[in-house]
């Protein structure tokens, strides 16, 4: 019995089903509302499903040199290692899998889609794919630490490790979240970086190495990479959601999944909105940004915390 | 890491057109850049010789898609030199007016697809939307939107009404506004800024050893615009800025661009707001007296030049186009060298280069490194050969 309702959770929801539905139809809404905001149509609902159909149905070609064993397990481990990070976190009120210590989990497996797209690259033998997937590794070092940093201050002052008891302290101290501004800025930001969209979409910026890191990808593989990439969004916004904004607030049932709805897709639309205000930076300059604004940010962020839970909340 | 060469094009969405740049990188700077041409092969030149003069007007009006009335007026320039025909005020005019609608309609292309290749979608869509009024206005004037045909040899094709004046003037002064906008975004936005400055530098001298030429030149401090050093239509009696900035680099060159906007919506006013009474065109007889011409013209993309020989018959003797890609692409392996990779695609958009207005074919012997050129039958011959080898038979005996 067990093995089943895993398996459902897995499956279903809040696992592959879920995501990739959500994820794409997300999708669907970032490029609908990026297009109303430049004054453009935009493309009709079912267009990230005919993309996801379309690419399915395609020949996938594998280049000369190239790992193939590796070259077609790596879009699987990145889905796989999108949709365990997601069994973490709480969209109902109780978590499916929760640990002291799951926020440094779901980080860590959110890491290993990157590992895969720099292996992709790497692994593909085109010098375009292989600066995509330098650019990758570059910009991990970049945005990763100001992220963790981000998520560590609302950690201090639940005083725990555990994304869900993070979003039920922030749902019983409801007050606590407007100190956490900081934090969801820097948050917000760095996790552009994650997902690889504009301002910092270097690693497969097509003006300069053409598909960067997916170059030589095609078909089904491709597909199931850019799937990744949707459900990561979709993952994202719901860490988000969990630390900063109070997760579900203890409501359970249908309401707390309809507030995990809204909150998320409120978070995607600020995604387009920065997508849509800016240019692409330069791989040096993101850099340089993050280490110089973002983790300085978050830093004093996580000093605010500190302060607040040993000295005004003693 | 080793230095590697990678190829940016012929094949490359940076690139519009085929052209090839092979960039040597250390990492994710540029060592080495070298420009291949030669990519587009046309023979307009060669076919403007079998054709009148009448004809040639259509088809070099073909050249470019963007800079198609700076073609035919520098050509139409060369013949009515030859011909010594005078042309009628108002003439000059209405060209001097679709001239100016071209460089506004050129620039806001040019703003779009530099925003794109610095990856800033929202800015390519809004300067691309508002291209559009200078399109209706275009459309309005001569019934085409690009290939606007309103040249003819000794004036124009069409009258303009005060019923049209009056909608373009509507149309220009809404982009006005929305330039005031552009304005400051390219140099306000921080991403934008982080992008264009110290980028691409090419510096004063450079810029003139290099023979850099319009906005890319006039972005190094080099104050050059046939407009105003050897003024043609009716350029000496408008009261209009030349434009240049010392920033030497991306920047430089928008802002330059931006700031041409808002002096041919002057020009534009001023030419309307007095526009001569009279015929719009005479007659030139169909063969032209022998001799031979220049005639500098400034398109929007810096200096085009053309050169007519005629021989006393119908048919020009040779007709010489120099577009101003050409003598742009001399700078760029050095704006490039230093910079990074993702400078590359708006270093290279930044002159704005039109890469099928500047190739010509050579033969290239790789034997004895030799090259030449084909003679008319040769290449005809050629080219019936390559198509047969293809299965295609386009010789009819």
């Amino acid at each position: 019995m067990e093995m089943i309702t895993a398996l459902v959770y897995i499956a279903i929801f809040p696992g592959f089903f879920f995501l990739a539905v959500y994820g794409t139809a997300l999708q669907w809404a970032d490029r609908k509302i990026c297009a109303v905001m430049q004054n453009r149509v935009g493309p009709p609902w079912y267009q990230t499903l005919a993309d996801f159909i379309k690419l399915a149905s395609k020949e996938v070609i594998i280049p000369d040199g190239a790992d193939v064993k590796m070259f077609k397990a790596l879009p699987y481990i990145a889905v796989a290692a999108v949709i365990t990070a997601m069994l973490f976190i709480p969209i109902t009120s109780s978590p499916i899998y929760s640990f002291q210590g799951d926020m440094i989990a779901v980080v860590y497996l959110l890491t290993i889609p990157t590992a895969t797209f720099f292996l992709a690259g790497w692994s593909s033998t085109s010098p375009y794919a292989s600066f995509g997937s330098m650019r990758v590794m570059t910009q991990l070092f970049g945005y990763e630490v100001p992220m963790l940093l981000s998520l560590v201050g609302p950690a201090i002052l639940a005083g725990s490790w555990s994304i869900y008891d993070i979003s039920a302290y922030f749902s019983t101290n409801p007050k606590m979240l407007f100190f956490q501004i900081i934090g969801f800025i820097v948050s917000l930001l760095s996790v552009q970086g994650k997902l690889e969209r504009v301002p910092f979409d270097t690693p497969h910026a097509k003006n300069e190495i053409v598909g960067g890191q997916f170059t030589e990808y095609s078909g089904i593989l491709l597909g199931l990479f850019n799937l990744s990439i949707d459900m990561e969004m979709v993952v994202c916004a719901a860490l988000i959601n969990a630390i900063f904004l109070g997760g579900s607030w203890q409501l359970g049932g249908w309401a707390s999944i309809v507030l995990f709805l809204i909150k998320t897709f409120a978070i995607v639309f600020l995604f387009t909105a920065i997508k849509a205000m800016m240019a692409r930076v330069r791989i040096d300059q993101m850099v340089k940004f993050c280490w110089k604004y973002l983790a300085p940010l978050a830093m004093i962020q996580i000093i605010v915390d500190i302060c607040l839970k040993y000295t005004l909340l003693k | 890491m080793a230095k590697i060469t990678i190829p940016l094009g012929p094949q490359h969405p940076a690139l519009k057109e085929p052209e090839n740049f092979m960039l040597v990188l250390d990492g994710e700077q540029i060592c080495d850049a070298t420009v291949n041409l030669g990519y587009n092969h046309r023979g307009i030149e060669k076919a403007a010789e079998n054709r009148n003069y009448i004809q040639d007007i259509y088809l070099l009006e073909r050249i470019c898609g963007i800079c198609s009335h700076s073609h035919v007026s520098c050509y139409i320039g060369c013949v009515e030199e030859i011909a010594k025909v005078e042309v009628p005020q108002r003439a000059k005019a209405i060209r001097t007016l679709v001239a100016e609608l071209e460089r506004i309609h050129s620039h806001l292309l040019w703003l779009g697809v530099a925003a794109y290749e610095m990856g800033f979608e929202t800015m390519f869509m809004y300067t691309w939307r508002d291209r559009e009024q200078v399109l209706d206005c275009l459309e309005m004037l001569s019934g085409n939107r690009v290939h606007y045909g309103i040249n003819t040899l000794g004036g124009v094709r069409r009258d303009i009404n005060a019923q049209q004046a009056k909608e373009i003037i509507k149309k220009i002064n809404y982009l006005e506004e929305r330039t005031k906008y552009y304005v400051n975004l390219a140099t306000e936005e921080p991403t934008v800024l982080a992008r264009t400055q110290n980028v691409g530098k090419l510096p004063y001298k450079v810029a003139l050893e290099r023979n850099a030429l319009g906005p890319t030149a006039r972005a190094s401090g080099v104050k050059m615009d046939v407009r105003k050093q050897e003024p043609y239509f009716i350029y000496d009696k408008l009261d209009f800025e030349m434009i240049t900035y010392d920033s030497e680099d991306v920047f430089g060159r928008v802002v330059v661009r931006v700031l041409e906007l808002v002096e041919s919506y002057k020009i534009i006013k001023q030419v309307l707001s007095a526009l001569p009474e009279g015929a719009i065109s005479v007659k030139v007889p169909w063969k032209i007296p022998a001799g031979e011409s220049v005639f500098r013209y400034e398109a929007p993309r810096g200096e085009d030049i053309h050169y007519v020989k005629s021989n006393g018959s119908e048919i020009p003797e040779r007709v010489k186009v120099r577009a101003p890609t050409l003598s742009n692409f001399q700078s760029i392996p050095y704006m490039l060298k230093g910079d990074y990779l993702a400078d590359v695609p708006i270093t290279i958009a930044a002159i704005d280069p039109c890469m099928s207005c500047t190739d010509r074919a050579v033969v290239y012997d790789a034997k004895n490194g030799k090259t030449r050129t084909f003679d008319w039958e040769e290449l005809r011959k050629y080219s019936i050969e390559f198509y047969k080898k293809k299965g295609v038979n386009f010789s009819t005996k």
